[in-house]
């Protein structure tokens, strides 16, 4: 199956490229959505089967999967709400919906690939599709933005590769085969030490370019701001889950292995460097996307918190990245709707949105209170459970430093919105205001609401998986 | 012979640190590329031959000569000025370099594993590194690509020494060189050059908070 959907999936990418005709891209983009629903299904029901070789649907895998098909189906809706607005040429049009499947499939494959150099190339195409649509408005400051985000990603992915170098080093006897993920769960004891250190570093540096961390978090921050908000809010969902993966199925089998110890430190000092970085920007930051994308970074930050942790929060980590790609999705497809009424991204040009817009702000008044983790937000049991590892494996002083932290962020992310909601905008001219159509925010509802359901009431299949996912870790 | 070549290579990483004009980084890329065909002519001459004459392809025909005479078309094409107008001087620049190669050498000494030479690691990992430290003190564009490119043929020597073992590596490296700079020239020669004039990171400082 996983072949069918590659070579379907990368069809009909190629199909859009080429194809100027209104009709038949509707019906490809609808084929692309329902290939992607069945084949996750499919994997679903055939959860651990091993495919084409390097591709298995673990736990993790599909969870995320799954995560990315209920993404996916708002995000290509608000593609075409947004390209409706703009009037764009066609072959604009043909290449962002070309790349946003060729991006879906890639993302799909990368976390559903068992073996670290298949992981790898699917993440370079990842790079190749996301400039694509960075690139979409074509102009200097998405070409800046677009140039960044290449160049980045083009030398976090050479770090991977040395990582992988490293990694086939520290392998007692090398073979083909043997860079798999369950092969390297299963030698992990007897891998050598000092390969492993430097594999690790360099894998890890390398993901920071997609999940979002210090050090190489920039180049997502540009290309976040300059993408279009649907795009924005798969790149600060999907593609981030990217990193996640490579980095989490590294980090099982760092952990299993003689440098447990080693590999949690560097984790909880790129996790709190990142924390402190999103609230120094945090508390600057006047783009209203710019303030997502930065917000982003600070819960990267504390998944990796709970998963250096360990303990209860490995579960927490989980759900935590599962119920942040909804939230985190849905203000980006409201920030869409923002910036058609105020054609501004600064806070400066926007306000009173309460009166323009009574669905959407109540959408963002929901999202804001949901993304700094308030009750009744998932995120908040996810949290909560996350600063309990922290203090439970005896990290005070880091919680301590990190509840500040959070404090100031949900200030000044608080100050921004409630400007952005309440307060009057200077100079903004009523007249032309465009009624925006309240269906619009449906999806950002239903996202939400799936926040607050995982959050407090999860499903017992859903439970099931994440004990699946964090099972290899030792307690 | 392959120690030869290998301080061969790592001098040229001393030669691109004083070098000032763009023709000359240029030609240290070409001549780095050769040197890359020898090692790995010498090293992997017991692959099977498809790949190994796939691997010295991609050496001596893209590293060597498309690559540089590309980025000459480039630098035509978009008229950029010769010197490569480094932050820092040259002397400096030496120095830290030499800094670079001294640090991965006694890092080194910590292997214990015997499987790969040390020489291979210290010349790959200080050829990384002048790489990285050429992108952040260096103001044109071409340059940050310039020393791209010297990372990637540091990943290729890292390569090598374990491509008797997992050839597959060498190719996937390979193809991760041939992808990534297509991908960085071509935005670079079609759509920088196009937009901007007198291609410089200067102009591209306008998104940040």
């Amino acid at each position: 199956m996983t072949g069918i959907y590659l070579s379907c999936a990368f069809l009909i990418s190629g199909l859009l490229l080429f194809n100027r005709n209104r009709a038949l891209k509707n019906m490809l983009v609808i084929a692309f959505v329902l290939l992607q629903i069945g084949f996750t299904i499919y994997e679903y029901l055939h959860i651990n089967t091993i495919e084409l070789t390097y591709f298995t649907a673990d736990s993790l895998g599909v969870l995320l999967l799954i995560t990315l098909c209920i993404i996916s189906i708002p995000a290509f809706y608000h593609s075409y709400v947004y390209l409706g607005t703009k009037q764009d040429n066609p072959k604009h049009t043909a290449i962002y919906f070309a790349a946003m499947i060729a991006l879906l499939t890639s993302i799909s494959a990368a976390y559903l690939s068992n073996h670290i150099a298949v992981t790898w190339i699917f993440v370079e195409l990842t790079t190749l599709s996301a400039s694509a649509l960075i690139y979409h408005r074509r102009n200097n400051r998405s070409l800046e933005g677009t140039w960044k985000y290449v160049f980045v990603c083009a030398i976090s992915i050479t770090l991977v590769f040395i990582g992988i170098l490293f990694l086939s080093f520290s392998l007692p006897k090398a073979g083909t085969d043997d860079l798999s993920f369950s092969n390297l769960l299963n030698k992990a004891r007897e891998l050598n030490a000092f390969w492993l250190r430097l594999a690790f570093i360099f894998i890890f540096t390398g993901f920071t370019a997609k999940l979002g961390l210090v050090p190489m978090y920039t180049a997502g921050i540009d290309a976040k701001d300059k993408a279009p908000s649907p795009a924005g809010a798969l790149l600060s969902s999907v593609l981030m889950n990217v990193g996640f993966v490579g980095i989490f199925r590294s980090y099982i089998v760092t952990v299993n292995s003689s440098i447990h110890q080693w590999a949690s430190h560097v984790i909880i000092i790129a996790a709190l460097l990142s924390i402190f970085v999103a609230t120094v920007y945090m508390t600057k930051v006047k783009n209203i996307k710019r303030m997502f994308a930065y917000s982003s970074i600070e819960h990267a930050g504390i998944i990796m918190l709970g998963l250096a942790a360990g303990g209860v929060g490995n579960y927490a980590a989980i759900l935590h990245i599962v119920l942040h790609s909804f939230i985190k999705s849905s203000l980006f497809f409201q920030q869409g709707q923002i910036y058609r009424i105020y054609q501004s991204k600064s806070i400066y040009d926007a306000g009173n949105y309460f009166k323009y817009n009574v669905t959407g702000s109540i959408v963002m008044l929901l999202a804001f209170f949901f993304a700094t983790a308030m009750p009744p937000s998932g995120l908040f049991i996810s949290e909560f459970m996350i600063f309990r590892s922290l203090f439970e494996s005896n990290y005070l002083w880091i919680l301590i430093v990190v509840m500040f932290l959070l404090t100031i962020i949900i200030w000044s992310f608080g100050k921004n919105i409630f400007k952005l909601l309440f307060t009057p905008a200077v100079d903004f001219k009523e007249e032309g205001v465009k009624k925006i159509n309240p269906f619009e925010s449906l999806s950002q509802f239903i996202l939400l609401g799936l926040v607050v359901y995982l959050g407090l009431i999860p499903p017992q299949q859903f439970v099931t998986l994440i004990q699946e996912t964090i099972k290899n870790i030792p307690h | 012979m392959t120690n030869v070549l290998l301080i061969i290579f790592t001098i040229s990483l001393l030669y691109l640190s004083i070098a000032h004009r763009l023709i000359t980084y240029i030609k240290i890329l070409a001549f780095q590329g050769v040197l890359l065909f020898g090692i790995a002519f010498i090293e992997l001459i017991e692959i099977n031959a498809i790949n190994l004459t796939f691997v010295l392809f991609e050496t001596i025909a893209v590293k060597a000569i498309v690559i540089p005479l590309f980025m000459n078309y480039t630098m035509k094409r978009n008229r950029i000025t010769r010197d490569a107008e480094p932050f820092v001087p040259n002397f400096v620049s030496l120095i830290i370099i030499t800094l670079i190669i001294i640090a991965t050498f006694v890092l080194s000494n910590s292997i214990t594993d015997t499987r790969i030479s040390k020489i291979y690691f210290v010349v790959a990992l200080s050829t990384l590194f002048a790489g990285l430290y050429i992108i952040v003190t260096r103001s044109k564009i071409i340059t940050h690509i310039i020393g791209y490119l010297v990372i990637e043929n540091g990943v290729f020597i890292l390569s090598v020494a374990l491509g008797n073992e997992m050839p597959v590596l060498v190719n996937l490296g390979i193809l991760l060189d041939i992808f990534a700079s297509i991908f960085l020239l071509g935005v670079f020669a079609n759509r920088i050059g196009d937009v901007l004039k007198d291609v410089d990171v200067d102009q591209l400082k306008n998104l940040k908070d």
